[in-house]
């Protein structure tokens, strides 16, 4: 397994949302290293998606900033894929001809975007079948968010952003979503040497504490704690 | 290349969409046909060859105007389902790409509803045109990218709107009215053959001239109204 690197991928700096008059995020500033895991813990309303978000580059900070690998992160799209609690897919076309499509946009060809792989194979990684002729909107909510995390592999990212991935899967399913995480990070990159950096948010936090470097948790829009978490998966 | 081939994916998937749904082209067509057979029944235009050929032309554009913003609508709704925007904005694609994608798709849905309607417009209205009907061939297309480039435009920028049904009409009309007009004037002189010949070209040339600015400033000004927050 590739040891964590001390190269920042994410640096968040005094970083602070604010809409209107609530503050979804205030004074947050945490350094996420490359080749990591990182747990991001928190109640619902804390600020766990709005964080995820500014990572992405859906949105920008009205305080502080946002580093990723050391540029702001819309600059860094191909290197950046990020999974909502929306899936993110056309119900009215089938996994495949969605995940084609998205790979199809990114900037240099189709066959970049599946350098890790094409996108039935990247829909094989996640236990689903690219030849179903059903669209996604005919899915069951597990199948969904298994596509969902397929077209953000797919893209063959160095950071992946994922926001509550387990919430409609069952424990073997969790399970199941683990072991793909853990290989994906052993994947080789060029661009990243440390290895992928993995961002996740969960409810279910017992499940995946034992893969996670780090433990992140915000409340009420703050970085309450940070602790550091021995891996052992 | 990179431009095109993302345009292309973009149109790619619309049309699909369409075809599975047939949301947009339903829509549009039985609006259209609607308001064709209403204002039929109330002016009886076969009665009078003169009038139907004079009015034939404000009749035919404001069908496909209102008719067309219906779908213009539910276009990019679709992106807003399940969040796909967001996907969008963070693929490595330039938004232009997906904007033409989608001009050029609601082009195409629309021209083929004008398509179906000509032949229906023509029966109900008993329509002898006497001036040279080719022109039409350039005023319709010309009238039409007006329309949809700047109504894809405006529903893009009411998305996040509360009442973007009510936003996108209103936003929509006061720019494409100088178009609109160009359209009908140019129309209702292919019909009637009353305008002169010089006078049916400026009109489609001062249509030419609107859809490349309009187009122009939409393309450079789309990535803006995307990732406004």
């Amino acid at each position: 397994m590739t040891p964590p690197s001390t190269a920042p991928a994410i640096e968040i700096t005094d970083a602070a949302r604010i809409f209107g008059s609530f503050a979804a995020l205030r004074h947050c500033s945490a350094t996420i290293l490359a080749g990591t895991i990182t747990l991001l813990l928190g109640e619902n309303g804390a600020g766990k998606s709005t964080l995820l978000r500014l990572i992405a580059g859906l949105g920008t900070p009205s305080r502080g900033s946002v580093r990723v690998f050391g540029e702001a992160p819309h600059l860094l799209r191909s290197r950046v894929a990020y999974v909502s609690h929306s899936t993110m897919l056309y119900d009215e076309l089938t996994a495949l001809e969605n995940l084609r499509y998205f790979a199809s946009l990114q900037s240099a060809g189709p066959q970049c975007a599946c350098s890790s792989g094409s996108p039935e194979m990247a829909l094989r990684a996640v236990g689903l079948d690219p030849h179903l002729s059903r669209p996604v909107g005919q899915f069951s909510q597990g199948m969904r968010q298994r596509t969902a995390l397929a077209r953000a592999l797919q893209t063959d990212p160095d950071l992946l952003l994922l926001d509550e991935p387990f919430s409609n899967l069952d424990v073997a399913g969790v399970r199941g979503m683990i072991d793909l995480l853990l290989d994906f990070r052993t994947w080789p990159s060029k661009s990243s040497p440390a290895g992928r950096t993995i961002l996740l948010t969960t409810h279910q936090a017992d499940l995946v504490r034992p893969i996670a470097d780090v433990t992140l948790t915000l409340r009420d829009g703050v970085l309450a704690r940070e602790e550091s978490v021995r891996r052992s998966a | 290349m990179t431009f095109l081939r993302h345009t292309a994916s973009h149109l790619a998937k619309d049309l699909r969409l369409e075809w599975r749904s047939r949301e947009a082209i339903n829509g549009v067509l039985f609006f259209a046909l609607l308001v064709v057979i209403v204002v039929s029944l109330a002016f009886d235009p076969t009665s009078n060859p003169t009038l139907a050929r004079e009015i034939a032309g404000g009749i035919l554009w404001i069908a496909i105007l209102f008719a067309s913003i219906t779908a213009l609508n539910g276009s990019w709704l679709r992106e807003q389902r399940n969040g796909v925007l967001d996907a969008q904005r963070l693929a490595p694609s330039a938004p232009s790409a997906l904007f033409l994608g989608k001009v050029l798709a609601n082009f195409l849905f629309v021209s083929v509803v004008e398509l179906v309607l000509a032949p229906v417009f023509a029966v109900f209205y008993n329509l002898h045109p006497l001036g040279d009907t080719r022109l039409l061939a350039l005023i319709l297309p010309l009238g039409t990218w007006a329309l949809v480039v700047n109504g894809t435009f405006f529903a893009a920028l009411s998305l996040r709107a509360r009442s973007r049904e009510l936003l996108l009409p209103l936003l929509l009309l006061p720019v494409i009215l100088p178009a609109l007009l160009g359209s009908i004037q140019a129309t209702a002189g292919v019909l009637t053959a009353e305008l002169d010949a010089g006078y049916i070209n400026f009109w489609i040339r001062a249509l030419l001239a609107y859809d490349i600015i309009f187009t122009t400033v939409s393309l450079l000004l789309f990535g803006v109204v995307l990732n406004a927050e």
